[in-house]
């Protein structure tokens, strides 16, 4: 007795709940499957964009050397704590990052790490990847990013 | 019969049901199915924000409490005059300057009257200010980071409670003394406390840029009790008024011999012709012994600073800075409308309140008709002065605030109740009950030109009945009242840290939009801050033993530390590098005679330890801070005090 009036309770209660939330995903829906793992999003990383702020970021065909000198200082002072460049810390090591992430999408895992390991394929993917350790937002401004971003380019 | 059961619950539940499944969406006009709208008006849904924030003292806790109306959610005990181990005030060493008084180290206090800092007579949302009791006090605290910035000892003074009140453009917080007491202090007979015994009134002067205070003045009053203050507004600006008792001057059982008098006063204090006093020299620097401890939110660190004299206006030699307002009998609160107009006395032995007219004043003044003086003070007559009464309002007056629409409310102590009347033609028209033996009432702005007349709070000294009981001590409590209406409302009862006195309250859009999130790194400039996990390093001076560590999610650095011995003085300096809102970290380590460190995004902490045995003691992170907190832990490798292991320090094995 006591089961029959908790499932129609249950049933009339949820057929309140609001409709959920589109869950936004980096890419257009259709146009990309999910990946199963990192090394098959590595093959195609060009496609991901990421989840943030930044959509479009215009790099040059040279390094620009100012730009990443100052990057580095910021590097060192805000993500060192987690990233080494060398090797796999916390984080994933830096070294080739460029060849793997768009700089759009590295640009937006570093100003808006907590949508980017809800809703971005390959965010997801990499907090499992590093159990579940999250990646923590500095606050960087979206031009210390692109400086952070020019700095990786050197590694 | 099994069955008639169940067909006849589920027909009981079916109205429980549809108004479940009506999904109301939270607007419009809701008339609840359940008859009533008092829990709607209270309610904020899961996630929404409270319209005000109410400052509610702490009492004999020693704190102040951040609620949230009309919800009465806690959202935060601000440690003030008391150690609170949770956050480390009073425990670590950045900290610990903040509790220091002349009397050395004191942990405790009594925290009575929180004021909000105003401009133009109106609340500006940038400081509160509360008084310690016991231990004479003001602290300041800052409602952008909700942490004590400040606390000046205030001199001369004993029962430091008609205080903290703020002067419209926060000119002066001002503090009065309960309990005269000889100034300087001198061994005396207590007997020869007539005549003798002097009650200080402070002014600190509030720095408008930074609210730092300094204590400008002390008027130099005759030996009654200062019971409670409010300033002038509007057109009384410039002046600042107090309550008096005990003008018997009993220096023994006073609830009889401090009872005698028809009419204690009120005194108003004219705090511009004050300054003027000041300005041409006529103030006397006398010896005091006080200090002044301030944080600084650069090096995250306070100072105490050690003060030496006081500038003392003496009211028996400097005409026109003081006069008396006769009052009946004993009265308590002092309160101030918002036009400026009226001073409401309520003599909490008398069953009438008793408004003096502040034009009247003025005029009497001027023609210097005064009944008689009392050391040498001039005692202005009561008929001149009143300017309207409000006959037997109820028992025991205590406390008046203003809802801007032109009424006052009052609380009755012995009668327990709140009392509703109008200025001017000084009519009751609503009284509610409290439960029970009420105390202050709040209504936010309440003490400004512009009350938010939407709520009450009234605070109560007993629950009795109220609450499921916990042993012999029972919680305070505070009742929310809805004033929108002609009749007030009783909305809410919600529990209280500590005995609230008085509270201050504002609309939550004052603070919100100021909040600080976390600290910069870049502008931590404590003397101990390292910036990155590169300049984590452990350094001997002697047997004192200082490591410099950071956190961040979800590991310390160094989290490995060998070489420390038996005896010797380990300071831990702890820097939180995460840059990000609401992700503070803690650290505790096994046997440290003090408390944790809770550390602020940004922020560096200290606490000593005094490793006491040999072995590897372990050190972790107190306050969730990810998925891995489990995992922020470390090491401290503690060898006997004549071993010669070398001082070392890692993290990875690196």
């Amino acid at each position: 007795m006591k089961h029959i009036l908790t499932i129609l309770s249950a049933l009339l209660i949820a057929s309140c709940s609001s409709s959920p939330s589109g869950n936004e995903s980096a890419a257009p829906p259709g146009k990309v499957e999910t990946p199963a793992t990192l090394e098959e999003i590595e093959k195609s990383f060009e496609k991901y964009k990421g989840v943030g702020p930044v959509s479009e970021v215009e790099v040059g065909d040279e390094i620009d050397q100012t730009l990443a000198d100052e990057g580095k200082v910021i590097f060192e002072a805000k993500c060192t704590a987690c990233h080494k460049t060398d090797k796999r810390f916390i984080g994933p090591g830096l070294k080739g990052i460029t060849e793997r992430r768009t700089p759009e999408w590295t640009m937006n895992m570093i100003l808006n790490p907590e949508k980017m390991t809800q809703e971005d394929p390959i965010g997801k993917l990499l907090l499992i990847e590093y159990n579940g350790s999250p990646m923590a937002n500095q606050n960087l401004t979206e031009e210390e990013a692109r400086k952070v971003f020019e700095y990786f380019r050197t590694l | 019969m099994k069955t008639f059961h169940l067909i006849f619950k589920i027909f009981m539940l079916l109205p429980l049901m549809w108004s479940i499944s009506s999904c109301q969406d939270g607007s419009g006009d809701k008339k609840g199915a359940l008859g009533s709208n008092i829990a709607e008006k209270v309610y904020v849904a899961p996630g929404e924000h409270d319209e005000f924030y109410a400052f509610v003292s702490g009492g004999f806790s020693g704190q102040l409490a951040v609620y949230g109306l009309p919800s009465g959610r806690l959202f935060r005990v601000i440690p003030v005059f008391s150690v609170d181990a949770e956050k480390a005030y009073g425990f670590n060493e950045e900290t610990k300057p903040m509790l220091e008084t002349s009397y050395g180290f004191v942990p405790w206090d009594d925290s009575h009257h929180p004021d909000l800092s105003q401009t133009n007579g109106e609340i500006d949302g940038r400081w509160c200010f509360i008084n310690g009791n016991n231990t004479p006090r003001i602290a300041r605290i800052s409602l952008q980071t909700f942490e004590t910035e400040e606390i000046i000892e205030i001199p001369n003074s004993a029962g430091n409670h008609s205080s903290s009140f703020v002067t419209e453009n926060t000119e002066y917080v001002v503090a009065g003394t309960r309990f005269s007491v000889p100034a300087p202090q001198v061994d005396m007979p207590i007997a020869e406390y007539k005549g003798k015994f002097k009650g200080a009134m402070s002014f600190i002067k509030v720095n408008p840029e930074d609210g730092h205070m300094n204590l400008e003045f002390q008027i130099m009053m005759p030996g009654f009790n200062y019971d409670l203050a409010h300033p002038g507004r509007g057109k009384s600006h410039g002046w600042m008024f107090f309550s008096t008792y005990n003008t018997e001057e009993a220096h023994t059982l006073l609830e009889v011999n401090a009872s005698q008098n028809d009419k204690d006063f009120i005194a108003a204090v004219n705090w511009k012709k004050a300054e003027e006093y000041m300005a041409a020299g006529k103030f006397k620097e006398m010896p005091a012994d006080y200090r002044h401890n301030v944080y600084d939110e650069s090096t995250h660190s306070a100072t105490s600073n050690k003060m030496t004299t006081v500038k003392v206006l003496d009211p028996t030699e400097l005409p026109g800075l003081v006069y008396f307002l006769p009052t009946p009998k004993s009265p308590h609160g002092c309160d101030v409308d918002p036009s400026g107009e009226f001073i409401i006395g309520s003599g909490k032995l008398s069953a009438s309140l008793t408004a003096h007219s502040f034009p009247k004043m003025l005029a009497a003044i001027e023609s210097e008709s005064f009944d008689g003086e009392a050391y040498g003070i001039p005692i202005l007559k009561y008929e001149d002065v009143v300017g309207g009464i409000v006959e037997q309002a109820g028992l025991g007056p205590l406390h008046t605030e203003f809802d801007g629409k032109g009424n006052a409310y009052t609380t009755f102590f012995i009668s327990s109740e709140v009392v509703k009347w109008k200025l001017g033609t000084w009519e009751v028209v609503d009284r509610q009950p409290t439960y029970y033996s009420v105390g202050h009432l709040m209504i936010p702005g309440g003490n400004s030109r512009k009350p938010f007349g939407k709520y009450l709070l009234a605070m109560n000294k007993i629950t009795k009945d109220r609450y499921l009981p916990t042993g012999p001590e029972l919680t305070q409590s505070a009742q929310l009242f809805d004033i929108s209406g002609d009749k007030m409302q009783l909305l809410l009862d919600f529990p209280t840290v500590g005995e609230p006195h008085y509270a201050a309250g504002l609309p939550a859009s004052l603070i919100t939009e100021n909040s600080k999130k976390y600290y910069k790194l870049e502008e931590n400039n404590h003397p101990y801050a390292i910036k990155s996990e590169s300049e984590a390093k452990v350094v001997r001076e002697g047997n004192v033993v200082h490591i410099y560590m950071t956190t961040i999610r979800s590991h310390f650095a160094p989290d490995n530390i060998e070489g420390v011995k038996v005896g010797d003085m380990v300071y831990f300096h702890v820097t939180n590098l995460e840059q990000d809102f609401d992700v503070p970290h803690g650290i505790g380590v096994i046997g440290a005679n003090t408390s944790e460190l809770l550390i602020m995004p940004g922020q560096t902490e200290t606490f000593v330890w005094n490793p006491k045995k040999v072995g590897v003691w372990p050190f972790y992170c107190t306050d969730f801070c990810s998925a891995l907190h489990q995992e922020m832990q470390g090491y401290v490798r503690v060898s006997p005090a004549d071993s010669n292991i070398e001082l070392t320090w890692s993290l990875d094995d690196e």
